[in-house]
């Protein structure tokens, strides 16, 4: 295993769609809930603890090598909003793409055979993740990195907020963040022998309910 | 765990520049138009479907920057059904998804094959963007590059890479030149200047077959393509 591949998969610029995407964000500028980097960074924490963990969790036990379909069902269950759950089809199809040409392996090959249409993303990523030489810790601490980078530069784009105090907001979530990966892997680790339902649930009703109210506006800069 | 399936193992193409689909027969020819807000990058595409639609099986996906205007346009003219007509979201950011991150187009242009496939040919639509916008080549096998005369017939000589590098390079609006005092011979002499050998194309989409010019070059990337099976 080489540590830069967590850089590689982690980075902003891989080649799996998450540019288009505000992860919550968007609708959340647009009620007057994120004005200023302030608030950015509650919306960020709020996120990172909540479906943040949820999909770490899911990465992490796909990264140990639990059967990516159960996790796939697990995601489902977890993902209340059909708005989110296809989002999270159309990402996981994407990353799919860009994991069989970064890191090519059966057990990629084998997960686009048994979803064409695409799996949740924190399931491949956490399989993409396992296909780089990466452990669950890996994966969870990527996977809570995208939970709150995603919005963070989505506000960026849409607030025209300082580029730096947005990046410091990064930072300040950092220990947050390592938080999280850690408590996804040990649940992880538990989920391998209890089984999924083992997984941490953490939800974020406003993020259910207003990623709803976005996927029917018609006039939108991101795609959720 | 689902391990190997080495009987499966190329299902969906991992790499986008492939030219066969999964079954092993020939993909589309896949044709990007870029160029900057209302230069007529959407005219352009509808005037090329009316024009080729009766002889091939075409679709076209559209990069809106934040409707779906394009797709909407499209639609209400009837230029093709609206199965052959896929729009994708860029999140901000039309260059990324057709250079950085091609991954949304490739999915738009492998389900449009799987929905209504065979096709000979899909047009891949740009959001408005600025001169340096480009596809990659993981995602189109060439490109058009739409400006016009109203922009400023300066902008040939700036050059940039949609201008320098595009493998056609459509100057339209024509008839607009003699209200905006652009001058089409300079504009001419710019591109062979800064493209060398690479074609230009005028076009005022207004006139009786305006689109001609552009549509005979799509005949002949086609060709080429089917030739090269």
């Amino acid at each position: 295993m080489t540590r830069a591949a967590l850089l590689v998969l982690a980075d902003g610029r891989f080649p799996a769609g998450g540019h288009a995407h505000s992860g919550g964000a968007e609708p959340a500028v647009k009620a007057g809930r994120i004005r200023d980097t302030r608030d950015l960074e509650a919306f960020c924490r709020g996120r990172l603890h909540t479906s943040g963990l949820t999909s770490a969790a899911l990465a992490a036990a796909a990264a140990l090598g639990l059967d990516p379909a159960a996790l796939d069902e697990a995601a489902d269950a977890r993902t209340p909003s059909p708005a989110l759950r296809a989002t999270a089809r159309r990402l996981g199809r994407q990353m799919l793409r860009a994991a069989r040409a970064t890191w090519p392996g059966p057990e990629l090959d084998a997960l686009a055979t048994a979803f064409p249409r695409g799996a949740h993303q924190p399931v491949v990523l956490g399989l993409a993740a396992r296909s780089a030489g990466l452990g669950p810790r890996d994966a969870a601490h990527c996977v809570a990195y995208e939970a709150v980078s995603g919005p963070a530069t989505a506000a960026v784009r849409l607030l025209s907020l300082d580029p730096f105090q947005a990046t410091a907001v990064l930072a300040r979530l950092a220990p947050d963040m390592d938080l999280v990966a850690e408590r996804a892997a040990e649940q992880a680790a538990r989920a391998a022998h209890a089984g999924t339902d083992a997984l941490p649930a953490a939800s974020a009703p406003l993020l259910d309910i207003t990623a709803e109210q976005h996927a029917a506006w018609p006039v939108r800069l991101f795609a959720s | 765990m689902h391990l190997d399936h080495p009987g499966h193992s190329h299902h969906g193409s991992a790499v986008g520049a492939d030219a066969h689909r999964p079954d092993g027969t020939r993909r589309a020819l896949r044709i990007g138009l870029g160029g900057p807000v209302g230069s007529g990058k959407t005219a352009t595409v509808a005037a090329l479907c009316r024009e080729l639609r009766d002889q091939l099986s075409l679709a076209v996906v559209t990069n809106d920057i934040y409707t779906r205007e394009d797709a909407e346009f499209l639609l209400r003219n009837a230029v093709l059904p609206p199965e052959r007509i896929q729009a994708v979201e860029t999140g901000a950011c039309p260059h990324t998804a057709i250079r950085d991150d091609i991954s949304a187009n490739l999915e738009a242009v492998e389900d449009l094959e799987d929905a209504v496939g065979p096709l000979d040919l899909i047009l891949v639509e740009s959001g408005g963007d600025n001169l340096t916008a480009t596809f990659s080549k993981g995602l189109v096998d060439a490109q058009i590059f739409v400006i016009d005369v109203a922009g400023g017939d300066d902008i040939p000589r700036k050059g940039g890479p949609g201008v320098t590098t595009a493998d056609l390079l459509v100057i339209n609006k024509t008839d607009l030149a003699p209200y905006v005092g652009s001058d089409l011979e300079r504009m001419a002499r710019d591109a062979r200047e800064q493209r060398g050998d690479l074609p230009v194309a005028f076009t005022s989409l207004t006139g009786e077959d305006g689109v001609a010019p552009v549509a005979a070059w799509v005949r002949e990337q086609l060709a080429a393509w089917t030739a090269a099976a």
